[in-house]
């Protein structure tokens, strides 16, 4: 029963290591800001509302991919503004939102998720 | 105790064998009734006719192949046969149709290459083994489709597949595209298996095949691709059909092919 200081030492190693994520953030927290998002030039709305597509473009990608792939479905009608857009990523999506680094991947970046949509789907100036 | 463990392994053993014997019974049975009736309902089956004298001409299967290679972002590949892109390419009739290169056929026949495709089966074997679905037949009009987004890359539908029309990525395919820059088709990433879908994104848009609008601008290359709805008796298809003496690659095999040949 001499241990008594190591062991306390390795329960503080321990505690510190295990709520590092913790305490570094709060200390680094006024270095993190939101993500500023740059807007398509000239375009006054997106397919939907904006509240809709922020939190919910991920499950309409899904929905179009399904349309069209699955079932031959291509055309979508926005049931915001009742338009008609053809469901297509580099259609439709990347004609507006043709800057991916200063609108896509600053929102990815922030919430660290890494959609695997442009290992195949190409952005409209080309591939590579 | 001794005997009555072997007692306990009597038992074990009889209750086993009575319970695999319906079993036996399924087997059997499966053998004799067939998976699917031989003709399949369907309102819309898309086929394709080549002319073999009329593809004999180089430029019109060079056509066909480098319009498919624009279309769909195939990448090139020449080193290493295995990791070659196949949707539309070229064999030797010996080897398209095994069955019609006999003993005593020409040899120079036998060397002759053809443009071969998926065949988009009226009984597939590839969409059969999927074990998600990834590859299914269209009901709407017969294509057989690939779902890149779900394949797992189990590579079960190459093996099926007895036209090997069917091509996998062992590598991130797009360092290898060269001379192809289609940004609405999207490439494909690696491990995924890919095929001909009878371009269904032209189809949509009403559209005939790659292929097949490329060969109809090469002199001498109208007629040498017919694409078009074989469940229509008025289709041109279906006419060439009725008239012509055509054959399909190895019947034998019970897949039921909708790729038509010439001769």
């Amino acid at each position: 029963m001499n241990d008594k200081k190591m062991i306390i030492l390795g329960l503080v190693i321990f505690l510190i290591t295990v709520t590092y994520p913790f305490w570094y953030t709060l200390l680094a927290g006024a270095k993190v800001s939101r993500p500023v998002l740059e807007k398509p030039a000239g375009e006054t709305r997106c397919i939907e509302e904006k509240a809709f597509m922020t939190a919910n473009h991920m499950q309409l990608l899904n929905v179009w991919r399904d349309a069209v792939v699955r079932n031959d479905i291509a055309e979508y009608t926005s049931t915001a503004y009742g338009a008609k857009y053809e469901m297509s990523l580099t259609k439709t999506c990347l004609k507006c939102h043709n800057k991916r680094e200063e609108f896509c991947n600053r929102c990815h970046g922030y919430v660290n998720v890494n959609p695997a949509c442009w290992n195949c789907h190409n952005e409209q100036k080309g591939i590579n | 105790m001794d005997e009555l463990r072997r007692s306990i392994l009597k038992v074990i053993g009889v209750l086993g064998l009575s319970a695999g014997f319906p079993l036996l019974r399924t087997f059997a049975s499966e053998n004799v009734v067939p998976n699917e009736p031989v003709s399949t309902p369907s309102s819309k089956q898309l086929g394709l006719v080549l002319d073999i004298d009329k593809c004999l001409s180089s430029a019109v299967r060079d056509a066909c192949i480098s319009a498919c290679r624009r279309e769909h972002n195939l990448p090139e590949i020449t080193a290493n046969p295995e990791r070659k892109y196949k949707w539309i390419w070229t064999e030797d009739f010996g080897n398209a149709f095994p069955d019609h290169a006999h003993e005593h056929f020409s040899e120079t026949l036998k060397k002759q290459p053809v443009l071969v495709l998926c065949n988009h089966c009226s009984s597939p074997a590839c969409t059969k083994v999927c074990p998600v679905s990834a590859t299914w037949k269209r009901k709407e009009d017969g294509i057989v489709m690939m779902d890149m987004h779900r394949c797992i890359g189990c590579r079960y539908c190459m093996a099926a597949c007895p036209y090997r029309a069917r091509s996998f990525n062992w590598l991130y395919p797009r360092p290898d595209i060269k001379g192809a820059d289609n940004p609405v088709y999207p490439t494909r990433t690696k491990g995924v298996v890919e095929k001909c879908t009878f371009c269904v994104e032209r189809i949509r848009l009403g559209r005939e095949p790659a292929c097949v609008e490329a060969s109809k601008k090469v002199p001498g290359g109208a007629g040498a691709l017919t694409f078009g709805n074989l469940s229509d008796p008025d289709s041109e298809v279906s006419r060439i059909l009725r008239e012509k003496r055509t054959i399909c690659r190895q019947l034998g095999f019970g897949t039921r092919p909708n790729v038509y040949y010439i001769v």
